[in-house]
């Protein structure tokens, strides 16, 4: 059992993540574009690799290492065993992110966050809640264009965060941020499949090794 | 300012805040199940009858039996109930033993409610791809109006039921805004199975009152009766067909029954809408009340009488002029404190 937890956290990829994407497809998904000059968050001028005619791209180098990193991380997690909730506030995404989440058996939150969720679990839920150990955003912003309320949170309960931060969103909470597009409905598409097929392979790894383990 | 050191362990617990109603696991629930099954065997060989065929029933005169009570709430009773009965569904803890709960929506909070709407637009997603693949082929939309005056959508206490979940005014008005557009679609046919779960008939009968037949005495004379009251006046009337206008109250003429003009014309008010003045004789009785119920009451009656005689139309004629509903103004009590149903004392600045 010690040996199935410490076995993938010695290799750099155990999951071989990096093969899901390549940057063409990241191109070709509209995932460098950005918002205008105008909307541009001070602290994602790190991420943004220029501006063309007022729009901000964004630098797709950075976005293939952040992206491999959140990936890797989000396979660890479930390899584990660990509850995933996938956040967005876009209504455009809703029925996607949530069909997305029940594919991969995990769960999903694109509705009005109620104010104590986290912080008042026990009395909302129940005395004896898990919560959730990754938060996944696919929109860090709510609906009034404000960082959403499960960041914070999330950061006040110890809990991961990964999120897809735009030109206009605040990085500095997430513990894995994405700088990509989040309105285009090809990105959120590329972005659900990457995350579904690294959370089903994660727990088919896992389902493996058990197997083998209970072989022997 | 003093902090007092010396103190009682419970002093030292923290307030915690008032949890939700109490939770129950699935193994709680089976094991309360076995001890029901295993308790109404028991009483079944106690009570001397067949543990097998042993009904909620007989359970219930078992246990007022043997546990007679005189308290006047059922309720607060002993009652020996099926566990299901007991603890209300949505109590059961909706996570497994590793801690993973068992809804992909548990965490929203509303997940029965949020699991609709996201079904909902499932489904208004399917029609309108079926419908984009119907347009290249032309095919004339088809649109069998649903019968929208006969059906109406579950009230918000009704879907309450369904979800075992509390809902606001916007969720439920959200929902139903959900539903018409996704009924408004022209190929909305597809989806009819799901939508008729939250659709209920009206009965349409808009209180269609059994209109009696005419009755034939000897002499092959048609007549009906009818019945009437207004305030403490009870009046029952015949109408004869081939009359001449002749009216009789408990024996005697209108004339010397009624004296008074407005009374008389009240009698006469049914027979002057249909236009039957002098086509009609009538025999009354009536008891009770003034002399102005007495001719509410009887008009009343003799309107009923000649619905009979009458086309349905007239009928609907005479429903709306106010001849054939019962006038409900009774005489107001005296409350106390006052000198009247309304008046008060006299007010007194000092």
């Amino acid at each position: 059992d010690d040996k199935l937890l410490t076995e993938p956290l010695r290799h750099p990829d155990f999951f071989s993540v990096k093969e899901l994407f390549t940057l063409k497809d990241l191109f070709d998904a509209r995932v460098h574009l950005g918002h205008k000059k105008g909307c541009r968050h001070r602290f994602m001028e790190p991420y943004i690799f220029g501006c063309r005619l007022d729009q901000d791209i964004i630098d797709l180098d950075q976005t293939m290492q952040h992206l491999q990193l959140a990936l890797n991380f989000t396979a660890h997690v479930a390899y584990r065993g660990g509850i995933i909730l996938f956040v967005s506030r876009k209504r455009q995404f809703c029925h996607l992110v949530e069909s997305t989440a029940r594919a991969c058996g995990e769960y999903a939150h694109t509705r009005y966050w109620q104010g104590g969720l986290f912080t008042n679990a026990r009395v909302q839920f129940g005395p004896g809640v898990r919560l959730p150990d990754l938060l996944v955003f696919l929109s860090t912003l709510n609906n009034v264009f404000e960082p959403h309320v499960a960041i914070r949170d999330a950061a006040k309960m110890n809990i991961p965060t990964v999120g897809v931060v735009d030109t206009n969103c605040n990085p500095c909470l997430i513990t894995y941020p994405i700088p990509g597009n989040d309105d285009s409905p090809a990105a959120v598409e590329l972005y659900c499949k990457l995350f579904r097929m690294t959370i089903i392979r994660a727990k088919d790894k896992r389902r493996q090794s058990e197997a083998i383990e209970e072989l022997r | 300012t003093l902090r007092l050191i010396c103190t009682t362990t419970a002093v030292q617990r923290k307030s915690v805040g008032a949890s939700g109603p109490e939770k129950y696991t699935e193994a709680f629930i089976k094991k309360q199940i076995e001890e029901f099954n295993l308790g109404k065997r028991h009483l079944a060989n106690m009570m001397g009858e067949d543990p097998e065929t042993f009904t909620q029933e007989d359970i219930d005169r078992a246990i007022a039996y043997l546990f007679p009570s005189g308290l006047f709430d059922k309720q607060a009773r002993p009652m020996m109930k099926h566990p299901t009965e007991v603890f209300p569904e949505q109590r059961k803890i909706q996570w497994g033993e590793d801690g993973r709960p068992f809804h992909f929506l548990f965490y929203t909070g509303k997940q029965s409610y949020y699991a609709l709407m996201h079904e909902t637009y499932e489904k208004f997603l399917n029609v309108q791809k079926h419908q984009d693949q119907l347009v290249p082929e032309d095919v004339p939309l088809q649109k069998e109006k649903r019968n929208l005056a006969g059906s109406r959508w579950l009230t918000k206490i009704e879907l309450e039921e369904m979800l075992l979940e509390k809902l606001s005014d916007n969720d439920y008005s959200r929902f139903i805004q959900l539903l018409q557009k996704l009924v408004a679609l022209p190929c909305a046919d597809i989806e009819e199975n799901y939508i008729q779960k939250f659709s209920k008939e009206v009965p349409v009968q808009l209180q269609k009152v059994v209109i009696e037949p005419l009755q034939y005495d000897e002499q092959g004379v048609a007549f009906s009766t009818g019945e009437g009251k207004r305030k403490t006046a009870r009046a029952t009337a015949v109408v004869y067909d081939n009359g001449t206008g002749k009216i009789t109250v408990n024996g005697t003429d209108i004339l010397h029954y009624f004296p008074v003009l407005q009374d008389r014309e009240q009698l006469l008010f049914p027979f002057q809408f249909l236009g039957r003045i002098g086509k009609h004789d009538m025999v009354c009785t009536v008891s009770g009340g003034g002399r102005s119920a007495q001719a509410g009451a009887i008009r009343l009656a003799s309107a009923k009488a000649l619905r009979s005689f009458v086309t349905e139309k007239e009928v609907e004629f005479m429903r709306q002029a106010g001849l054939l509903t019962v006038d409900p103004r009774v005489k107001e009590r005296k409350k106390p404190g006052q000198e009247g149903p309304r008046r008060k004392f006299t007010w007194k600045k000092r």
